[in-house]
């Protein structure tokens, strides 16, 4: 496989309302496309996010809430700016305490004992 | 946007089988029920070779009202016109009040203990005996009309999702769920463990403060048994792809219920009192032996949507599937282009082209009502012509009076 970072690289928003956007690519650092609600606007990516994961469409302050499908997802643990990923490393749930201690990339159980 | 396609689309009208509770059917199926593992051979061979024949079973020695519930529901159905029973001959299930019931409903019907009739040979004979009268009856009685959306249940579940599930595939099931809603049809959603989270949303999806309460403790339930068992209903795969919270998962899978309002919550095996959108409660009630398990497959919850009178099934996988059911056809929609390239054969809709923006959410939606049409009408959906007739009926507890307590319960 070629390490080359894509070429053309997108991202769709669901809810005009929305803060994030999901990957439709591998996203690496640059200009990605935002199709869906705000079609043909763009955001700049300033780190490496996965398909299906989450991008910051606008600055989001630490407490505000991340807003997808035009509905609260979670809360920011952090300030969040434009471009950056959005997971388990800056966002929690609002109910499910559990999920703010899962491996951030493979998303695996840290508090379950195995010994 | 109340406006639906074009107009021949929103009146299209096919053929069905009208059954004596009022309900129409898509197809004029016989329906062979076991009712014990130890009979389920049998009912297999019997239903070999023949096309028009599913198969259904319980297989639990001990019986339980829910699954009785759930099998009668299925033995009535608008899609069946017929229904054989096979017993061993030593369980607690009944296969004579089976067929009792479906006979009482204007189904020839039919049932025998396989002790009785001397084992596998002669008891697969028996079956295959059984099922050329029942036949000539159905055949004899059968009352074909003329039927349209507003005679229409359709279900829908998702299940192997993926990133394009809550994006695409979910979406285009809940707007076409709005258009079969504005044509007088109806339209039911469950997974209530995946709405949690969506508390105040769900509740002004309310058709009336009478149904806001009905959801208020659909809702809590689901909260109840999720804290019960100390799991919501998301896993690490989700998590390694992309969803951060249980709330965006639940988003993702409440998109299919379009956005009309909800007229009330259905348990499983309760038809369909009027159309409109409804949600179906799956969850087992709070019972002495505990919950038991809600979902343990995507089987089993499409079964509890067929058992609600649903006559065609959409199921909304980004991953791929590769089941079918029995009793009402199952359509397989899948957000992702990959998924349906790679699984030509058992996919059937293909939502991705939302997200790669060559056709607006209305435009798939259209297109998936028009398929859901065809279905209707007869063409056979992909795994319907496969043969795929998964099934599963389980011990559950719902709707238990309280003294009632006990594994029949």
């Amino acid at each position: 496989m070629s390490q080359m970072p894509p070429t053309y690289m997108r991202c769709f928003q669901v809810n005009p309302a929305d803060n994030v956007a999901t990957a439709l690519d591998d996203l690496a650092s640059g200009q990605v496309e935002v199709l869906g609600a705000a079609a043909r606007s763009v955001v700049v990516a300033t780190e490496d996010i996965l398909l299906g994961h989450k991008i910051a469409l606008r600055r989001t302050e630490e407490g505000e809430a991340i807003v997808k499908f035009g509905v609260p997802i979670g809360i920011a643990t952090t300030a969040i700016e434009p471009g950056a990923w959005v997971h388990l490393h800056n966002c929690r749930s609002q109910v499910d305490e559990r999920s703010s201690h899962l491996d951030l990339k493979t998303g695996a159980a840290l508090d379950t004992a195995y010994a | 946007m109340r406006e639906t396609a074009n107009i021949s689309l929103a009146d299209r009208a096919w053929n069905g089988y009208l059954r004596s509770d009022g309900r129409k059917g898509i197809r004029n199926l016989i329906l062979v029920i076991y009712t014990v593992e130890c009979a389920s051979f049998v009912a297999h061979a019997v239903a070999a070779g023949e096309e028009d024949v599913h198969v259904i079973g319980f297989s639990g020695c001990y019986d339980n009202a829910y699954a009785i519930r759930l099998m009668l529901a299925l033995a009535t159905h608008p899609n069946v016109g017929g229904c054989l029973a096979i017993g061993l001959g030593c369980e607690y299930t009944q296969p004579a009040k089976l067929a009792e019931v479906a006979e009482q409903s204007g189904r020839p019907s039919d049932w025998f203990y396989i002790q009785n009739e001397g084992g596998t040979r002669t008891g697969t004979a028996r079956g295959k005996d059984a099922l050329k009268g029942l036949r000539g009856r159905m055949d004899a009685e059968a009352q074909v009309v003329p039927m349209g959306w507003s005679d229409l249940v359709v279900g829908a579940e998702c299940g192997g999702s993926d990133g394009t599930s809550g994006l695409a595939g979910n979406p285009v099931v809940g707007r076409f769920y709005d258009f079969l809603v504005d044509r007088g049809g109806s339209a039911i959603f469950e997974e209530v463990v995946e709405m949690i989270g969506l508390r105040e949303i769900l509740l002004s999806r309310a058709a009336s403060p009478e149904v806001a309460a009905e959801l208020d403790a659909t809702y809590r339930k689901a909260e109840d048994y999720c804290k019960a068992v100390r799991q919501y209903s998301v896993s690490p795969g989700n998590f390694a792809g992309g969803l951060t919270s249980i709330e965006e998962k639940s988003m993702g899978a409440f998109a299919k219920s379009g956005s009309r309002a909800i007229q009330g919550v259905l348990r499983v095996s309760q038809p369909v009192p009027k159309p409109g959108l409804w949600l179906l409660d799956s969850v087992p009630d709070n019972h002495f032996m505990q919950f038991g398990y809600t979902n343990p497959n995507d089987t089993e919850g499409i079964m509890d949507l067929i058992s609600c009178g649903a006559q065609i099934v959409l199921f909304v996988t980004g991953r791929g599937s590769v089941i079918g059911s029995p009793v009402a056809p199952l359509i397989k929609v899948t957000g992702n282009s990959r998924t349906f390239d790679r699984m030509r054969d058992d996919m059937d809709f293909n939502a991705g082209t939302i997200l790669e923006g060559s056709k607006t959410l209305d435009e798939a939606a259209s297109e998936l009502m028009e398929m859901v049409g065809d279905v209707a009408s007869g063409t056979p959906s992909k795994p319907e012509a496969l043969g795929h007739r998964e099934y599963f009926v389980m011990y559950k507890h719902q709707d238990t009076p309280e003294l009632a307590a006990g594994c029949r319960a």
